[in-house]
């Protein structure tokens, strides 16, 4: 059932690709995207065979390996650099990818390693197990940051708040972390020395976006332009004006739940929602019939980095959140974002088909 | 919270169960955030989205072309190609710069200025720039459509002047409307980038020329370029005009003022019909019809003898002698001239002060003042008059007025006065101040056009005119108000004078043609022309802070045919041209080929013969109604000889 939902929105995704390429030099993104879901539905499989508990003994060898390739792929000669990021590591023969996706996978496992331990011993997570389950995180963090890249970055925040939140924090030291964190990002607002002059600028657009139309402004104005256009039933497929005129930025990734938006409206909008929610609750579903904790923690992993992005993404597109370039899951136009989709939900039908056993 | 700590509890199905409502949470809100937008902001949004792709493109109307009265075309219109750059999403634009420059032969440096000119309008405001490009370069943007796609190109139409700066000076030119233009009333409905008559007809009639623009709504895409259209709405193209300009005329009076400076002006004083106009030096109006070079505007503008100015309406000098026809006006009408003798030693003095005059005339009386142009007879007249009656009726033949002409920047003059003294100089009238005006001399200033209509008036009876350069009867009413009243003057107006006055000066005026007079070399054999010359000291009548420094006299004549209700009166100014007699020799020219032309159609053949032989049988024709009307010659013209 829950694959039925996926393949449901990998349609809508190729479709609205097609759609929002149609005009462009893109054309034909939509193949590549079908190509990507290809691929990801047999890596989803083949990972399902390999029992999660293997993939657990692995992880902090993949632990290891992924912070190397995130410092690789800072070196230049190695890393790739597009639109004044290095994010990329070329394969050569023109197939590049991207690490930080793929550490997000990796992530998981680990930190469902790491709680698994801590559950075992049955006791309440001390400061020194929160500092290490965080320190855990905030080095991957730190290498994607540096790349730079804030969207990638902050999605392993989830993993971390979803460890620490089933592997037992207390709700008094939740409370003294997050006044912690408060007081950091008062200080770092404060000084205003931790925020790119384009990632500054990104906030005061989602915080006015009428204040520069042509400029920083564009993109989130632009994205609010084709949603509420859109209207309750859209434009059609084809015809939403701010998708085939290029108005709307990148509307095949980033921007992609806009573009949907605007063609198929307020009714269209809400089917992607139910969709989503019905895969989320599905894999909650699935962590309450996992067979053991590590089971149960990998799935929450996967399902707080799925609805955290879903939740920046479409909130960025109506508004709510600033601009970042967190991909859409299942939606979004790109190869390493849509494998490492699949291959988390192939570690979930992993945990799930092994439910009975013990 | 929790101190019982086992495995069931830390990964409790209500820990579990928690997450659920977080995730139903999160969809809510994000449900509210799209219900927001998409249901109750999306009429808003909508017309965001239409503003966003539609622009409204104007649809230029094809300005009026300009026809002469007999239909021959003198402006017309052409098609041109326009380039423009686009700015918006140019990151790389300064990359291009030397492409660009290469293609359209426009130096790099220049396109910068005209981006750093921009700099602060809107982005999606492209930017002119070249207008008028050659096909070669049109065939460069077309080549280069991928590597160049901030290039645009537009189609417009372009003025096309006659060569050379022929009737410039009447036609005008257009150019882009300025911003001064704009904040003044009378271009209240124009915008920002509207092409509009800088002067002459072009500008007087440019309501009616310019036609009413149309609209495209044009669907473009985020970079400016157009994608689709909407839908339009057309342009009402400009009205075309016909002149009262006589082509073959205007050639022989462009000819004969060829390489000289002044003005020619050739009026019907039955109707005020302008039948030619010129001014030198004159401007090629095509320059500024595309974007002016600084060479040549500088060439223009520093060249002390004004080629922009219309001599024939705003060259305002002393009219010299050609204002003894008005003297003689007010002396016989003053009945003060009739038996009036003077003799003519060189000269007079009077009021202390000696007057000269070139030559010794001996004994001269109203019937060889005129053609003798004797200074002596004129400053004794003066004198006898005295200044209030000459300004009184100096300005009943509108001098120190407009006449009202339909033409932009037409220029007063002075009929020198004792109030006018006392406002402009501050100063008393000295009875010395009116022995100079007598011989158009001292404060005296005329145009050309100011000269023509007040001389043939006298001629015509006494009939004044409003000369016009536009044919009646192919404006609306309300835009002829709309002209009269934005070219104020005296208009149209009667004077009084009797029959035989009338004859009295008329024929004084054909003897200024005669062996006796002092055109006498201008004399056309077999054409009953009358005039008068003016040789006027530029000394006293100069401006001041001209570049000019020249003091060789102003040549002036005003003549026309006949000598009574005359078909065409020709006002001819030649700045420093020595002799009144100078310019006397290229009006008979214009007149000459007005003759040969009026000759050449069947039963004109004697219109225009010597002398009338038959003095005191026609009635001064005052009222135009009774003018001969296309000169068909069927028209009873009063009076005819042979």
């Amino acid at each position: 059932m829950l694959l039925g939902f996926v393949l449901v929105l990998s349609v809508f995704s190729v479709l609205e690709i097609r759609s929002a390429t149609a005009m462009t030099k893109f054309h034909g993104f939509q193949q590549k995207q079908m190509l990507f879901l290809g691929l990801g539905i047999v890596a989803m499989f083949a990972i399902s065979m390999v029992d999660y508990h293997r993939l657990l003994d692995i992880a902090n060898w993949a632990y290891g390996f992924s912070v190397i390739s995130l410092v690789a792929v800072l070196i230049p000669h190695i890393g790739q650099k597009v639109l004044g990021a290095r994010r990329w590591i070329n394969l050569g023969g023109g197939a590049h990818f991207q690490p930080s996706e793929w550490v997000k996978l990796v992530l998981i496992l680990a930190m469902a390693r790491y709680m698994w331990g801590k559950v075992a011993e049955g006791k309440e997570l001390s400061w020194s197990d929160i500092g290490k389950a965080s320190a855990l995180v905030v080095v991957p963090v730190a290498l994607v940051l540096k790349q730079p890249d804030l969207g990638t970055a902050l999605t392993y925040l989830p993993v971390l708040i979803a460890g620490l939140f089933l592997g037992g924090m207390r709700w008094r030291q939740a409370a003294w972390v997050l006044l912690g964190l408060a007081m950091l990002g008062g200080l770092g607002l404060a000084t205003g020395k931790h925020l790119k002059p384009y990632q500054q600028k990104r906030i005061d657009a989602f915080l006015n976006p009428d204040s520069d139309p042509k400029g920083s402004g564009y993109q989130i104005r632009q994205s609010l332009i084709a949603v509420g256009s859109g209207g309750i039933w859209g434009k059609g497929t084809n015809k939403g004006t701010q998708t085939q005129g290029d108005f709307l930025p990148i509307p095949y990734t980033d921007f992609i739940f806009a573009a949907f938006c605007e063609e198929h409206g307020f009714v269209g909008a809400v089917v992607v929602l139910l969709l989503y929610f019905l895969i989320l609750v599905r894999l909650i579903q699935n962590a309450q019939t996992a067979a053991d904790p590590p089971g149960t923690l990998i799935v929450m992993g996967v399902m707080a980095v799925t609805l955290f992005q879903i939740a920046i993404n479409i909130g960025m597109c109506v508004g709510l959140m600033p601009v970042t370039g967190i991909p859409l899951p299942l939606m979004s136009y790109g190869g390493s974002s849509i494998i490492f989709t699949f291959l988390a939900l192939g570690i979930v039908m992993n945990v799930r088909m092994r439910r009975f056993v013990n | 919270m929790d101190t019982g700590i086992g495995r069931e509890e830390k990964l409790s199905a209500a820990k579990l169960h928690m997450t659920q409502y977080v995730v139903a949470a999160v969809m809510l809100v994000l449900g509210i955030g799209l219900w927001r937008l998409q249901v109750l902001g999306s009429d808003n949004y909508k017309v965001l989205a239409e503003q966003n792709r539609v622009r409204k493109v104007p649809v230029l109307a094809p300005r009026g072309k300009i026809f002469d009265r007999e239909g021959r075309i003198i402006v017309d219109n052409y098609p041109s190609v326009s380039c423009y750059l686009l700015r918006d999403q140019q990151q790389k634009l300064e990359a291009d710069l030397p492409l660009i420059s290469g293609g359209l032969h426009i130096p790099v440096d220049q396109i910068e200025a005209d981006l750093k000119r921009f700099q602060y309008a809107p982005k999606y405001q492209s930017i002119p720039l070249k207008q008028d490009i050659t096909p070669d370069e049109q065939a460069f943007i077309e080549a280069h459509r991928n590597e160049l796609p901030e290039l645009e190109t537009l189609d417009e139409q372009r003025r096309l002047y006659p060569r050379d700066g022929f009737a410039a000076h009447m036609i005008g030119y257009v150019g882009e409307i300025s911003e001064n233009d704009l904040n003044e009333e009378k271009y209240a409905a124009y915008s920002p980038g509207d092409v509009v008559g800088k002067s002459g007809v072009e500008e007087a009639y440019d309501s009616v020329l310019r036609g009413v623009d149309g609209s495209r709504d044009v669907i473009v895409n985020s970079h400016g370029k157009e994608v689709g259209t909407l839908g339009q709405e057309m342009a009402t193209p400009g009205k075309d005009l016909r002149l009262t300009l006589d082509l073959d005329l205007q050639m022989a009076a462009e000819k004969a003022l060829e390489g000289k400076i002044g003005a020619i002006v050739a009026m019907d004083p039955h109707t005020g019909e302008i039948l030619a106009m010129v001014s030198r030096p004159t401007y090629d109006p095509n320059e500024f019809a595309v974007r002016l070079t600084k060479a040549y505007w500088k060439s223009i503008n520093e060249d002390p003898n004004h080629p922009m100015m219309n001599k024939a309406l705003q060259a305002q000098l002393a009219p010299g002698s050609t204002f003894k026809v008005i003297m003689t006006l007010a002396g016989l009408q003053e009945n003060v001239a009739q038996d009036m003798h003077v003799v003519c030693n060189g000269g007079a003095t009077f009021y202390g002060h000696f007057f000269g005059c070139d030559k010794h005339h001996g004994s001269v009386d109203i019937h060889n003042a005129l053609p003798y142009s004797c200074d002596t007879f004129y400053y004794t007249l003066a004198a006898k008059l005295g200044i209030d009656k000459i300004a009184a009726y100096g300005h009943s033949v509108g001098m120190g007025m407009k006449t009202g002409i339909d033409l932009p920047d037409e220029q007063v003059g002075v009929m020198p006065s004792e109030p006018w003294k006392l406002k402009t100089l501050h100063d008393k009238w000295y009875a010395g101040d009116t022995i100079s005006v007598g011989i158009g001399q001292g404060f005296d200033e005329a145009t050309p056009i100011q000269l023509a209509r007040a001389l043939s008036g006298i001629a015509s009876g006494g009939a004044l005119v409003r000369p016009h350069v536009l044919l009646p009867g192919q404006i609306s009413e309300s835009q002829q108000t709309a002209i009269e009243q934005t070219y104020t003057g005296s208009g149209a107006a009667r004077i009084p004078i009797t029959t035989e006055n009338w004859q009295t000066i008329t024929d004084d005026m054909a003897n200024v043609l005669s062996p006796i007079g002092t055109a006498a070399e201008a004399h056309l054999e077999g054409v009953d022309f009358a005039g008068k010359t003016g040789t006027a000291d530029v000394i006293s009548g100069r401006k001041k802070g001209t570049a000019d420094k020249s003091t060789i006299p102003n040549a002036w004549f005003v003549g026309m045919t006949p000598r009574r209700n005359p078909d065409i009166v020709v006002a001819v100014l030649w700045e420093h041209g020595y002799w009144g007699n100078n310019s006397a020799k290229l009006a008979a020219q214009v007149i000459n080929a007005y003759v040969t032309k009026q000759r050449s159609k069947a039963g004109n053949l004697m219109r225009y013969a010597s002398a009338p032989k038959t003095d005191g049988v026609g009635q001064p024709v005052a009222k135009h109604e009774d003018a001969p009307v296309g000169l068909g010659g069927s028209a009873p013209a009063t009076p005819t000889g042979q």
